[in-house]
């Protein structure tokens, strides 16, 4: 089974859940926890994993052979993410803003393109000392798209059928989070009782409803009850799995680098529940 | 000689736009004949690579000059590339024919 754990709004708590996640579920389950936030991976603070392994990403781009090109720009006009420009005689190259598609090399009459490898981040695997898988993303600053690594770093994650895949999301709403989420059974939506929470929790809603993926939210740093996130949960039917207090012994914990299930181990019992109903939920949509 | 200028209306006495690869229009002048021409900037609606698509468009419109509030790496490169003067805006410009005549005294600074 694979779970994302999404938010939109930045800093409402993935790491915490995913991270907790993971660890109450490792004794029971063969768990691969990866950081897909890769502008910011921070699961490896709370899970202490030994890299043992270090790969580097890369997309392939467009390197022009002047002696073949023809000038006739197909190239130019394919590439929907404008990578390539065709000025006097030259086809210049833009590696900042190519995708790595492929569309150029494909559509070139004179066979004049060769793709080169061009690094942007690096993938890292290995274990944890609980014996959980642990993979993180980690894009090259200054680097644009965190999409190819996310992908790349997804094809490392080898789970047998029984296993759980925790997949930390990035902040936000855009392609790194689709990228992140497609392809996975559950995603677990994190927020907060603030406008700022309820209104990119909307997004996420937005984005797994149009990608069919069920849902489930946790609501962090709650307190008073804040109507409108638990209308909008129920306007979607999306349950709302756990609701985690506003607590300062939880906040010095994590600023310490220690788990919630360190902080407070009930919350072990209260992850593993929100996996079997996670599980139940998915069991009911089969059936 | 070519001039082309970034702007919000398809207009000559309309106001500039200080971006480049995202401004609604483009005023294409002559200053050979003192006559101009409206386009659609074809970037801005692009995703990405906004300022490579509007370079590409001035580049293929055989502009001599460009004029903009600043222009970005990738476009930058391109007109470096293409030996296309790049131009800005002094504070004091608001509409399209003020840049022209401004560009005309020579008082607008280049781009480095």
């Amino acid at each position: 089974m694979q779970i994302a754990v999404a938010s939109g709004k930045g800093g409402t708590g993935k790491t915490t859940i995913a991270t907790s996640l993971a660890l109450s579920l490792a004794s029971d389950f063969d768990v691969w926890y990866s950081d897909c936030d890769v502008e910011g991976p921070n699961g490896h603070l709370f899970l202490k994993p030994e890299i043992t392994q270090k790969s580097e990403a890369v997309i392939k781009i467009p390197e022009i052979d002047p002696v073949r090109c023809s000038l006739c720009s197909k190239c130019v006009e394919v590439c929907q993410f404008h990578a390539l420009a065709k000025i006097g005689k030259t086809i210049l190259v833009f590696p900042q803003l190519c995708h790595g598609c492929g569309s150029c090399t494909w559509n070139c009459p004179e066979k004049a393109i060769n793709e080169v490898p061009n690094p942007i981040g690096m993938l890292e695997t290995g274990m944890t000392n609980t014996g959980m898988h642990f993979s993180q993303g980690v894009l090259t600053i200054s680097e644009p798209m965190p999409t190819p690594i996310i992908r790349q770093l997804k094809r490392t994650i080898k789970p047998s059928e029984n296993s759980i895949v925790i997949l930390d999301a990035p902040p936000g709403a855009s392609c790194s989070v689709v990228e992140t989420l497609r392809g996975v059974d559950f995603a677990l939506l994190v927020t907060e009782p603030t406008p700022f929470g309820l209104h990119d929790l909307k997004q996420m809603i937005g984005i797994v409803t149009e990608m069919r993926i069920p849902a489930g939210v946790i609501i962090n740093r709650g307190g008073d009850t804040f109507s409108p996130l638990e209308d909008l949960c129920s306007d979607f039917h999306i349950p709302i799995l756990m609701h985690i207090p506003f607590e300062r012994r939880i906040a010095a914990g994590l600023a310490k680098g220690l788990t919630l299930i360190a902080i407070n181990p009930d919350y072990s019992q209260k992850m593993q529940d929100i996996y079997r109903h996670i599980s139940s939920i998915l069991a009911s949509n089969k059936g | 000689m070519k001039l082309l200028i970034s702007a919000q209306q398809p207009e000559l006495e309309g106001l500039i736009d200080r971006r480049f690869g995202r401004s609604p229009w483009f005023i294409l002048f002559d200053t050979d004949s003192d006559s101009w021409e409206a386009f659609k900037n074809p970037g801005v609606e692009k995703s990405g690579g906004a300022g490579v698509a509007a370079a590409q468009f001035a580049v293929d419109k055989g502009v001599n000059v460009v004029i903009s509030g600043d222009f970005g790496p990738h476009a930058s490169n391109a007109f470096h590339v293409a030996q296309i003067e790049m131009r800005l805006f002094t504070q004091d410009v608001l509409h399209v024919n003020q840049a022209v005549e401004l560009f005309k005294q020579d008082k607008l600074p280049e781009f480095i």
